[in-house]
Parts: structure tokens; sequence; C-alpha cells
């Protein structure tokens, strides 16, 4: 994954704005050769009926509005992002159980105690049977993009 | 001639499933159904079943699809009629938690 660092940043901040319960939201941009390139955010509610706490859920018509905005702005929905409250920034049983398609990007910020802590990127291995470690690359901001 | 007895609808696919499709952003498929039009897809780029449908051959959980603007699982699900030219959407729900 490439992104700039205010973009990570914002990441962040979401995830102690919404701690204790989980953040979620959507990377928008461009997938290229060498991996999504993340040019923008869109932050959305966390609709999970209960437990936010410990789960998030993003719904289809979340999907559908962001992919419209995504696309109003020349761009893609390249992953997802969420927070684990009191938790490493690693994928769980659940986030394997749920995962979507590879190719998209899963960001997990974890926040301790109200404060962002590590922050990790991941994709879905092409077998479906587990998460692959993404690294992340730094680009400078792009603020005509947002 | 006989008649013809099957419809022609684009199916949109999400941008990670393009790698799946050689590339296309939508694929034209057959069929008089969602389901019909799904396995003709599923079909023509085979690559695309273990990501749609589980070992047991059902939809997986967090794949939504659309006609038009309607969630097919307030239709009639697999058995919803198509008519020509609608347009098919695959719609990921997202979930996940520590």
């Amino acid at each position: 994954m490439y992104i700039a660092p205010d973009l990570l940043d914002a990441i962040r901040a979401h995830g102690a704005e919404t701690y204790p319960e989980e953040c979620c939201g959507f990377l928008l941009g461009r997938p290229t050769a060498r991996g999504n390139h993340v040019l923008a955010l869109r932050p959305v509610p966390n609709r999970q009926a209960d437990h936010r706490e410990r789960r998030y859920t993003i719904t289809p018509a979340d999907y559908q509005a962001a992919d419209r905005a995504a696309r109003q702005q020349g761009l893609d929905v390249v992953g997802f992002y969420h927070s684990h409250p009191d938790h490493p920034a690693r994928p769980s049983a659940t986030d394997l159980a749920e995962a979507t398609f590879p190719g998209y990007t899963y960001v997990i910020v974890s926040i301790l105690q109200g404060i962002p802590d590590a922050l990790t990127a991941w994709s879905l291995a092409p077998d479906r049977s587990r998460f692959d470690a993404e690294p992340i690359s730094l680009t400078e901001p792009e603020p005509s993009t947002r | 001639m006989p008649a013809t007895s099957t419809t022609s609808v684009t199916i949109h696919i999400p941008t990670p499933l393009r790698s799946f499709t050689g590339g296309s952003a939508s694929v034209e498929v057959t069929g008089q159904t969602v389901g019909e039009a799904l396995k003709d897809l599923v079909r023509r780029h085979p690559a695309l079943e273990p990501h749609l449908y589980t070992e047991d051959g059902r939809l997986r959980s967090f794949v939504n699809i659309y006609v038009g603007d309607e969630d097919i699982r307030y239709l009639d699900r697999d058995a919803t009629a198509i008519t020509p030219g609608a347009e098919l959407s695959i719609v990921p729900s997202i979930a996940g938690g520590r």
C-alpha cells in the first residue's frame, strides 16, 4: 500500500474518536502493479448493532455510496480500515472469516486506552487461507485529491 | 432458427475481482434469472468462483447481488427474473473485529 502520512494520521484519529468502539471506513485510490495507492479516505459509521467494541459492519449501501463517491473523483474502492480497541493490530479469526476479496487492502489500527498505537496493512491470500502483511510505503500528501 | 431463450445482461465487477476477469470492469452474460447469470459468469471466468461461492455452492454471506438498485435478497434471490439489458452488481458487505 502507498499512502500519505496525513491519511494514516486520519485513520488513527478516527480510531481514537470512536474508542472504545471500533471505527471503520473505506480506502479510496488506484490499484497499481506495485500495490494499492490510497489517495483518500471515506469514514463510515460502524453499523454493527451491538458489541461495537469488538465488531464492525459496513453495509452494501455504504459500499455503493463509497464506490460512487470514488468514481466521481476518478478513484476506486481499494480497501477498508478498522480499529482494534485494546487489541493488537493484526487480523483476528473474525476478520479472516468475514474477509471479502483478495486485492483489497485491509488497514488495522490498534487503539490502546484511547491512544492510537500500531497501524498495519493486510491483504487476503488468493486461496483465502490467511491474511498476508502488506508493506506500507509513505508518499507525499496529495491535497488535490481530497 | 429457434426462438432465443437467453437474456443478455451486464454484471459489474468490483475492482479487486477484475484480476480474475482479464481486467474487465463488466462482463456480458446470459441467463433468465440472477442465478443463471451468475453461473454463466463463473463459467466464463472460473477463477471467480471460490470468491463468490462457498465450497457447497452457496453465495458467500458477504456477497450481495443487486439488479439495478435492488438487492436480490428482497426480490426472489437466485430465482429473480432478469430482463434484457439488466445491470447486475456484485457488492460486498464488510465486517470483522478484534
